[in-house]
């Protein structure tokens, strides 16, 4: 702040009692923002001046208005390139404004369009004219516009020439707390006054608490991890224990032939798993378990027809990178069969799968899988349908309906809708069931043992929890990190 | 999953019922469809032609219904087999009992009369194909007018220039060679020729005079093509894998048979492969299977009389018996061969008890929760990185071999152990990560609006091709090349023994092999209880944790991301090794070519490097199109778990 200033405002008005900060600019030579600044100044060190607000219309030209007062009208500058001889009317047509001089200098009856002689040619009609929009535009210019009627104003408006442009000034009055210098105000508490003790003299300025304060400079979680945090707390609450996932490269011994996911299966295709060229097989499997594999698939067993194909060991050797984490409940049900006395299990694992899909607003080639399973003697599909119950009123969703599904690797299988507030309509949130007698046999768990699981994408709920349209916007490198800074902490039941 | 088109007034029609979207979205719920999309064949264009186009001239305004139908349901992918199943799922009609009959001429295939139009079966030969015949690669299906044909017919394989027929729906010869060419450009059957293409010889179907039937899988022939006027319909069925043709012939058969004047009966055909070996086809065979009462009810989770579970399974089209105590017999009709298992007909039970019905209840499984320590370790380090300023990146784990290796100054992707995708869509796929930096720096590129400094990190997984994790696969995967040296040398010195006859070498020889079968004992033990462990996860690449930060700024700042390892440490409670022994961490100069020379350093943690940290060479800023300064560190979190 320019407390000079503002003091020789001050000393002015003291003097004068009352002045106009347009008036004032001219007089202390100063710009008339900056008066207004040191005015707002002065204002926050108290009632020190009464400002009242004024609006004074004025006019000033337009660019093209101060061409027309520096050069002359466009209708005087088409009479004046008029010679005695006339001229043809395409040669003033390209003198500048050509085209609006010539109709004014016609309406105005300085020139006219002389017919006798073939092709026409223009030619001056008085001997004389007085230039007056240039005389008019030179007045505005220098402020004196008294003597312009409001006819002629509106006019030279309609042409452009001029504009009407409101100035807000201020009326500068003695306040009630009125003196001609400032007493300099505190903006914050310091140490220093602590230490000396004259905080109880100063005073402070006021403030603004309609403001944002300065953002903290913070480091931040993504929003989708805090989604995993909140779905592992979740799991644990519940009492599973978390799955080794760490493993991207699968099998397809393991991604698909070990769940009874035939062969020829589609989703075996290139189009919706990423093969691997190196390493590109894997050599070592348990063989015994490996053998009744082979024969569930292709000769059945186990109570089962089985599908009856060539099963092929040179297939299941394929490496893959898992289309789902479902390969590892796999490889943890076979362990978890190799152990002396069977114990009853409940697992999860939330980690990144693979599909080599198109990809769209709502696909990736790469996206984290949700997975919970449980194995125990007698479980029922009730039981399995109980645990979503849980498992998402946890999540805040209560509204939950299951529909048939088919899944070459559980049977019963079940797909869970539920319904959606905001969308105003059920949505698939999930996959689930049991896994089948063929799965589970040749690994040699007991025969009463039955293993339930079901399985969700991480980035739907929170997409839809977020409000994002497009996985880009949530996942990968083009996201916007403005977007992690501004995600809100995760707390799913609210 | 297959989605299926139908009329909806032809379907209420059929149904005898008429229901409002909701209504019949209901109905398809309960039974395991879902009314995927109400359409007209106008929008269906429009959809996929865009507004203004002239195929809409004239396209049907009717409703049509797209159904979404389980990948295992054959018998419902046409409005037949869909109202069938739906009408005996409301307890409307009884399954019938469909019979494969033999005709009285024996030898050559003879009549069944279809007595409706038939065009609207075409659709269901379509979605077969698409669906168990794989695009026609398992199963090729063809129908014919048999009434045009004369038996017996022959299933040969010709070189394609001797094969010449009229194509359907076209009125020129053609011979199989040219064909190839005239459907090169076809929409539909373009798709189709390189089942056969390259082959020498192309499979070909001909009645007794030389009238060619079909060229499966890609075409039928004209002569024999089904029209209004049809009566008798002759059904083949070519494949590769006999099960699936069996199922498909069967599902063909059973869905025209509504048609026959004999509802529900087919005719015979003597399948000849030579004098000895004939079968006849269709089977349409119905199986029987008893299930128990006891662990319906148990897997289900319901309380039903074997009455009432009969009852439930006849909803499903699978007739069914109880014969009191345990016992329920059912009987799998040929349209239904998806069932498999016992769980199946289970399955049947709870669809046709209603999903939505049965009792939520819980598990009394007693388990405590755990997790997993790497994961534990890694979550519990995101929160102090992001309390030191650093946003979390979250970047893909598959990347261009560029990204991995010469965007990071090394001269080839053969320098680097990376696992290579065979089969990716776009460049963005081709490898995956061995490093996280260049998922941070693309990050960093793509938010260059943000303010200065930028701190970023990421705690994810790296994958590393690991050759120590291949074996090679051997029947006996304990010999390994040690013993089997000895084995050789075992044998040399029998030989040896044999022409010498001299006892050392025989005692040698017997000292040997008993040294041997106790190496063999003995690495089978190990094996086996390798199997048992992780180690038969192998598969030749592992993950690794690691933690990646960078700092971008006007200045590269080396000194902030070392005071992040620095930090790290102190969490970790691992102590700066200023001696630089083996305890605790300190930092090694190093050359790394992604590096500022002379501003690199290993992470040497307990004598062993772990990771890197260094400000970052300008060339590897420039290729990832990043404007400022940026120091990273990177190691591994594993040796701390």
């Amino acid at each position: 702040m320019n407390s000079g200033m503002a003091e020789k405002i001050l000393k002015y008005l003291d003097e004068n009692n009352e002045v106009n900060t347009l008036k004032l600019a001219s007089i202390l030579n100063e710009d008339h923002q900056k008066i207004i600044g040191t005015l707002k100044s002065i204002q926050a060190h108290g009632d020190l001046v009464v400002a009242e607000p004024i609006n004074e219309k004025n006019i000033e030209l337009t660019e093209e208005g101060k061409l027309v007062a520096r050069q002359g009208s466009h209708e005087a500058n088409i009479y004046k390139a008029v010679p005695e001889a006339g001229i043809a009317q395409s040669e003033l047509m390209k003198l500048s404004n050509g085209k609006v001089g010539f109709s004014k200098a016609m309406s105005n009856g300085w020139i006219f369009v002389d017919k006798s002689v073939n092709p026409p040619v223009i030619k001056k009609k008085v001997p004389d004219i007085k230039d007056i929009a240039q005389e008019h535009l030179q007045q505005i210019e220098a402020g004196n516009h008294s003597s312009i009627t409001d006819k002629e104003k509106a006019e030279y408006k309609k042409r452009k020439l001029i504009q009407e442009i409101v100035i807000k000034s201020f009326l500068l009055k003695k306040g009630p707390e009125f003196s001609t210098t400032l007493t300099k105000l505190e903006t914050d508490l310091t140490s220093d006054m602590l230490l000396s003790g004259n905080w109880k003299d100063l005073k402070f300025k006021e403030y603004n608490f309609d403001a944002l304060g300065v953002p903290p400079v913070t480091g931040c979680l993504h929003p989708l991890l805090k989604v995993r945090t909140e779905f592992r707390q979740i799991f644990l609450e519940m009492g599973f224990s978390e799955m080794p996932t760490n493993n991207y490269v699968e099998n397809s011994f393991w991604n698909f032939d070990a769940l009874f996911q035939p062969q020829q299966h589609p989703a075996r295709d290139a189009h919706d798993t990423f093969f691997i060229s190196d390493p590109q097989f894997s050599y070592t499997f348990p063989e015994d378990y490996l053998s009744r594999v082979q024969s569930v698939h292709s000769k059945g067993g186990y109570g089962s027809q089985g599908y009856r194909y060539d099963w092929d060991l040179k297939e299941a050797q394929k490496n893959l990178l898992r289309t789902h984490t479902t390969a590892v409940s796999a490889r943890m049900l076979y362990k978890l069969a190799q152990q002396k006395e069977f114990r009853p299990v409940k697992w999860f694992s939330i980690d990144k799968v693979f599909r080599n899909e198109t990809l769209d607003a709502t696909h990736l080639a790469e996206f984290h899988q949700v997975e919970g399973v449980i194995a125990d003697y007698n479980l029922t599909l009730g039981d399995l349908i109980g645990v979503f119950t849980e498992f998402f009123k946890k999540l805040g969703i209560t509204e939950l309906e299951f529909k048939p599904a088919y899944n070459p690797y559980t049977e019963p299988s079940m797909e869970i809708f539920c319904f959606h507030p905001g969308l105003g309509k059920w949505i698939e949130i999930g996959n689930s069931g049991m896994f089948r007698p063929e799965m589970l046999l040749p690994m040699r768990l007991p025969e009463n043992v039955r293993a339930i699981a079901w399985g969700l994408s991480l980035e739907r709920p929170t997409m839809i929890k977020y409000g994002f349209n497009n996985i880009r916007d949530l996942t990968g490198p083009k996201v916007d990190l403005e977007m992690v800074q501004r995600s809100p902490i995760c707390r799913l039941d609210k | 999953m297959p989605t299926i088109n139908v009329k909806r007034d032809l379907l209420f029609k059929s149904l005898g019922k008429v229901y409002t979207d909701e209504e019949f979205q209901k109905v398809c719920f309960e039974f395991g469809l879902e009314l995927d999309e109400v359409t007209t064949e106008k929008q269906m264009i429009t959809k996929e032609q865009g507004e203004d186009c002239q195929l809409t001239q004239g396209a049907s305004e009717e409703i049509i219904y797209r159904i979404d139908i389980p990948a295992n349901r054959y018998d419902l992918l046409c409005l037949e087999g869909l109202v069938l199943g739906l009408q005996i799922f409301q307890g409307r009609l009884q399954p019938p009992n469909f019979m494969a009959i033999k005709n009285e001429s024996g030898f050559s295939p003879t009549h069944f009369t279809v007595t409706k139009n038939v065009n609207s079966i075409r659709p269901f030969v379509d979605k077969l194909h698409q669906n168990i015949c794989r695009k026609r690669s398992l199963v090729a299906i063809g129908t014919h007018d048999y009434d045009t044909l004369e038996g017996p017919f022959t299933y040969d394989a010709k070189p394609p220039s001797e094969i010449k027929f009229v194509p359907l729906n076209q009125n020129k010869e053609f011979t199989a060679e040219e064909l190839m060419t005239f459907y090169g450009s076809h929409a539909q059957l373009k798709q189709y020729l390189p089942i056969i293409k390259d082959s020498p010889v192309y499979p070909v179907i001909t009645d007794s005079k030389g009238v060619v039937l079909s060229l499966p899988p890609i075409i039928n022939g004209d002569h024999s093509k089904i029209t209004l006027n049809t009566k008798n319909v002759l059904i083949e069925c070519t494949a590769t894998d006999l099960t699936k043709a069996t199922i498909v012939l069967d599902t063909i058969v059973c869905m025209f048979s509504q048609y026959c004047k004999d509802k529900y009966k087919a005719e015979t055909v003597q399948i000849k492969y030579s004098k000895s070996k004939s079968f006849v086809y269709p089977e349409l065979r119905y199986r029987n299977e008893k299930v128990s009462l006891k662990k319906a009810n148990g897997l289900v989770g319901i309380k039903q009389n074997g009455a009432d579970i009969a009852k439930l399974l006849s909803k499903m089209s699978l007739k069914s018996e109880f014969s009191g105590g345990d016992e329920i017999k059912v009987t799998i009709p040929p349209t239904r061969h998806d069932v498999m298992h016992a769980c199946d007909i289970y399955e049947d039970v709870a669809i046709a008890y209603g999903y939505n019905n049965i009792e939520r209840t819980l598990p009394k499984t007693n388990t405590i929760g755990e997790q997993l320590p790497l994961n534990k370790l890694s979550d519990l380090l995101r929160y102090p990185i992001a309390e030191a300023g650093f946003t979390e990146a979250l970047t893909f784990t598959l990347c261009a071999r560029d990204d991995i290796s010469t965007k990071l100054g090394l001269a080839s992707i053969k320098d680097v152990p990376a696992v290579h995708i065979s089969n990716p869509k776009t460049l963005e796929f081709q490898v995956c990560r061995t490093t996280l930096l260049p998922g941070i720096l693309k990050t960093l590129s793509a938010n260059k609006k943000l303010p200065l400094p930028i701190k970023l990190f990421e705690i994810s997984d790296v994958v590393l091709k690991d050759s120590n994790a291949v074996f090679v696969y051997k029947k006996k995967p304990w010999f390994t090349e040690s013993l089997c040296e000895m084995v050789r040398k075992k044998k040399g010195l029998y030989r040896k023994y044999k022409k010498s006859g001299n006892e050392i070498d025989l005692n040698n020889y017997k000292e040997l092999k008993s040294v041997i079968n106790k190496s063999v004992k003995l690495g089978k033990q190990a094996y086996m209880e390798q199997m048992m462990g992780d180690e038969y996860l192998k598969v030749g690449a592992r993950n690794e944790r690691r933690i990646c930060a960078v700092n971008c700024n006007k200045n590269a700042g080396f000194e902030i991301v070392h005071g992040l390892l620095d930090r790290i440490m102190l969490l970790l409670e691992v102590p700066w090794s200023q001696k630089k022994d083996n305890t605790g961490y300190y930092l090694k100069a190093t050359n790394d070519p992604a590096y500022f020379p002379g501003r690199c350093a290993e992470i040497i943690y307990n004598g062993s490097s772990i990771g890197k940290v260094g400000v970052l060479h300008p060339e590897v800023l420039i290729k990832f199109e990043v404007n400022n300064p940026c120091s990273a560190l990177e190691f591994s979190i594993e040796p701390f778990v």
